[in-house]
């Protein structure tokens, strides 16, 4: 076990550095280090001297990728690639075009970020077990097949529908809570509650749908039909024989997730005003700070190696047959 | 009048004949043809089908781009004809001018005034303060409490002539297909209830502003019904693009294994390891600064739209190849280990015949699902690349752009609701078509789901 998870690892490695090259050649297409100068020190005080010295301060005045002036392994260290993405790989992010340090904006923008996701997350699989649970109940009547058509009809509604419909409804018309805002602080689950009841609410269409084609792939086993022969109760085939099963699926297919959730949402934070880090991403691409969402990228991309690690390991402990070596 | 043919155009033609191509095809094989006799004798899928279908011909008729000759100036020498810079299309053309009845800035659906009040002067030159009457609603009304007879009294006559019209229509219809067996009917009856609409859209919107109008005083129901041409070209040219990278890449994997397989693999694991917002994000950004830097490759700014958009639709494609890639992958593994395919070995047969005659046709259904599938995700996903400022330019109408500018309506007093539940509206019934339609195509073509998973 711990010898395959080593060399998962290993093997993330060309995986990070190829997505550093992605994001590195697509930004620097996008913004040449004169364009950001210019845009970082404002229109009024372009000089060619100011753009040389603001290069030469944030470390842009160095080629690209090959360096032939530096001598011996220098021509490759003493790049732009080498010294802003690569040295991501020792998680050192480095400060923002803006010249904040990113390290200490990631570390307390986590925090809101997993005080929304982890609820969410949390309450949204529970909430659609449930209720796939309810439908299967019902299975093959008329109820089940209108059932089904709601769900497809909620999978059908935007996300931004389910935001500005819960903010108008939930806060505006009913008062309950506040539209958005994040206090870290005393009464901060008031400002949770209602991004958490969106993200479960809209998840439940697509969500329950698939539980419940779960539940029914294994209600068609044959262990279930000699459970009901044995006259077990529909309710203990239910919650004894047919959930337990079908919780390997839904386990192993939710796990890749589970790091991810630190990303948080983008749509989410943005429309309740929580300072979290899918607004900062946002926030990032729209005032086109490389340094940050560089960063970003490549923490979401150890996030989901991780989580593929993780899902290994979760088959292994669902299903004890399979060995990872 | 010079017609204008923009890019998408041609390609909205090329995919729809494309398609038509694809789909006889497919009517040759009775395999096919039975998995699609079994989607479409439900009443579900053939009402779904035919609202597709509606939204389909909108968008084709919305594609046929021209520019109106501008009234020859008074004493003008040179005979000279000179075009307007507003591209107008067939659609446009039938909705009876319904785009250029302009107010000045919010109103009701079916109101008479304006949503803000105005300074204007009375007969004496007072001024004064009050809701001004609209330019291009209840005009013809001699008194404003008779606005909801007259409305009544013209919905009752748009259903007399949009039942006719549909007569006549499912009448034809009705004698070539009386004798199928499958549910025709119900597709009859989505048609006569779109075209009753659309008719009754377009005569009593001459009168009224059905869903009101926006902020800049545009129609509601007008832009609505232009985001569709969007929605459906993305929706279909963002799959489209992204098939042939996921399939030759996913065919070669699981065939020719080995190295081509790492190669493959390690491509695919890199695109999905990062972030799709970010890649989609940062890939628009960069084509928005080449065409800045660039204006002089378009001559108006719908051109200028109609690159970003197919820039768009060409990201959105390029950079979600990879889930439908490892599907393909694994499926390939598993045919190639199979007899007949180690028997055309055996045979001595050439690589590029096995896939061709063994491999791809048994990998067809899954194209075809995703195809389906993808069509409701991609319109829902424009939306959302639209409020984050990535999406389809502001010049072109569409369904993310209204949202985007609606969203802080729904916190004014009184509230602004109509512009929201227009694009709401349109796009919740595609979605919900393709969707549905999708579900019938799985269950039909899905070997595991088609035979095994119904209940017994």
């Amino acid at each position: 076990m711990l010898t395959y998870i080593i060399r998962r690892l290993f093997y993330a490695i060309p995986i990070l550095l190829g997505v550093n090259l992605l994001t590195f050649t697509l930004f620097f297409v996008v913004n040449s280090p004169d364009d950001m100068a210019v845009s970082q020190l404002g229109a009024k005080y372009v000089t060619p001297e100011a753009i040389q010295s603001w290069k030469k301060k944030n470390g842009y005045d160095r080629p690209l990728f090959y360096n032939p002036d530096a001598a011996g392994s220098g021509a490759v260290t003493e790049t732009i690639f080498f010294a802003k993405s690569l040295r991501l790989f020792a998680f050192d992010f480095g400060r923002s075009e803006s010249g904040r340090d990113i390290t200490t904006d990631i570390s307390t923008r986590m925090w809101p970020s997993l005080a929304v996701a982890v609820p969410s997350f949390v309450v949204g699989i529970w909430v659609n077990i449930c209720v796939a649970l309810l439908v299967v109940m019902f299975h093959a009547t008329r109820l089940d097949r209108w059932i089904v058509f709601v769900f497809v009809a909620m999978m059908s509604i935007s996300y931004l529908f389910y935001i500005i419909g819960g903010q108008y409804l939930v806060a505006k018309t009913w008062r309950l809570v506040p539209i958005s805002g994040f206090h870290a602080h005393g009464q901060f689950w008031k400002f949770l509650i209602l991004p958490v009841l969106v993200g479960v609410v809209a998840g439940i269409g697509s969500g329950a749908r698939w539980y419940r084609t779960l539940f029914l792939e294994e209600a068609n086993q044959d262990y279930v039909r000699t459970a009901r022969a044995k006259g077990a109760s529909e309710i203990r085939i239910l919650f004894r024989h047919i959930l337990p099963n079908a919780l390997i699926p839904i386990l192993t297919g939710i796990v890749v997730l589970i790091p991810s959730l630190f990303m948080g949402g983008l749509l989410v934070e943005s429309f309740f005003g929580i300072p979290g880090l899918g607004s900062y991403m946002l926030d990032a691409i729209k005032s086109q700070d490389f340094a940050i969402v560089r960063s970003m990228v490549f923490i979401g991309s150890i996030l989901y190696i991780i989580g593929l690690i993780l899902t290994d390991i979760s088959y292994t402990w669902a299903d004890p047959r399979l060995r990872l070596d | 009048m010079k017609p204008l043919l923009l890019w998408s155009d041609v390609l909205i033609y090329l995919l729809v004949l494309a398609l038509c191509l694809f789909f006889l095809r497919l009517r040759r094989d009775p395999q096919t043809r039975e998995h699609w006799r079994r989607v479409f004798s439900t009443r579900l899928g053939m009402v779904t089908f035919t609202l597709i279908l509606v939204y389909v011909g909108i968008a084709l008729l919305d594609s046929l781009h021209f520019r109106r000759a501008l009234e020859p100036v008074e004493g003008a020498q040179s005979s000279e004809v000179f075009y307007n810079n507003q591209v107008t299309s067939a659609l446009d053309v039938m909705l009876v001018g319904m785009g250029e009845r302009f107010e000045r800035t919010y109103s009701a659906p079916f109101a008479l005034k304006s949503f803000a009040k105005e300074n204007m002067k009375d007969e004496n030159g007072l001024l004064y303060r009050d809701f001004p009457l609209l330019d291009h609603a209840g005009r013809h009304l001699s008194k404003p409490a008779e606005r909801w007879a007259d409305v009544v009294a013209r919905t009752l006559w748009a259903l007399v002539c949009g039942l006719l019209i549909s007569a006549v229509l499912v009448g034809v219809q009705w004698a070539f297909l009386r004798r199928s067996s499958l549910p025709w009917y119900a597709s009859w009856g989505t048609q006569t209830a779109v075209i009753c609409l659309a008719v009754w859209l377009v005569l009593i919107s001459r009168y009224y502003h059905v869903l009101g109008t926006d902020r800049g005083g545009v129609d509601v129901a007008y832009q609505s019904i232009k985001g569709v041409r969007t929605a459906v070209l993305l929706g279909t040219l963002a799959t489209l693009i992204m098939l042939p990278i996921a399939v030759t890449l996913g065919v070669m994997a699981g065939y020719f294994k080995g190295w081509v397989d790492d190669v493959v693999q390690y491509l695919y694991t890199t695109m999905s390891s990062i972030p799709g917002i970010l890649l989609i994000a940062a890939s628009v950004l960069l084509f928005q600064v080449y065409i800045d830097l660039h204006p002089d490759f378009f001559s108006t700014g719908m051109e200028k739209a109609d690159a970003r958009f197919i820039a768009l639709c060409f990201i959105l494609g390029v950079t979600s190849w990879s889930s439908l890639c490892r599907l393909i992958r694994g499926e390939t593994l598993k045919i190639s280990q199979l007899e007949f395919v180690q028997a055309a070995h055996a045979f001595g047969v050439s690589h590029s015949r096995i896939v061709t005659r063994h491999i791809l046709p048994n990998i067809v259904h899954i194209i075809l699902i995703t195809f389906v599938l993808d069509f409701s995700s991609l319109v829902l996903a424009e939306a959302v690349l639209s409020y984050i400022g990535v999406g389809i330019d502001p010049a072109m109408g569409s369904w993310g752009n209204m949202i985007n500018s609606a969203r802080s309506e729904l916190s004014r007093e009184p509230v602004v609701w109509w512009t929201l539940s227009g694009a709401f509206f349109f796009m919740f019934v595609l979605v919900l078509a393709a969707n549905l339609f999708a579900d019938l195509v799985r269950d039909a073509f899905d070997p595991r789901t088609g035979s095994g998973v119904t209940p017994a």
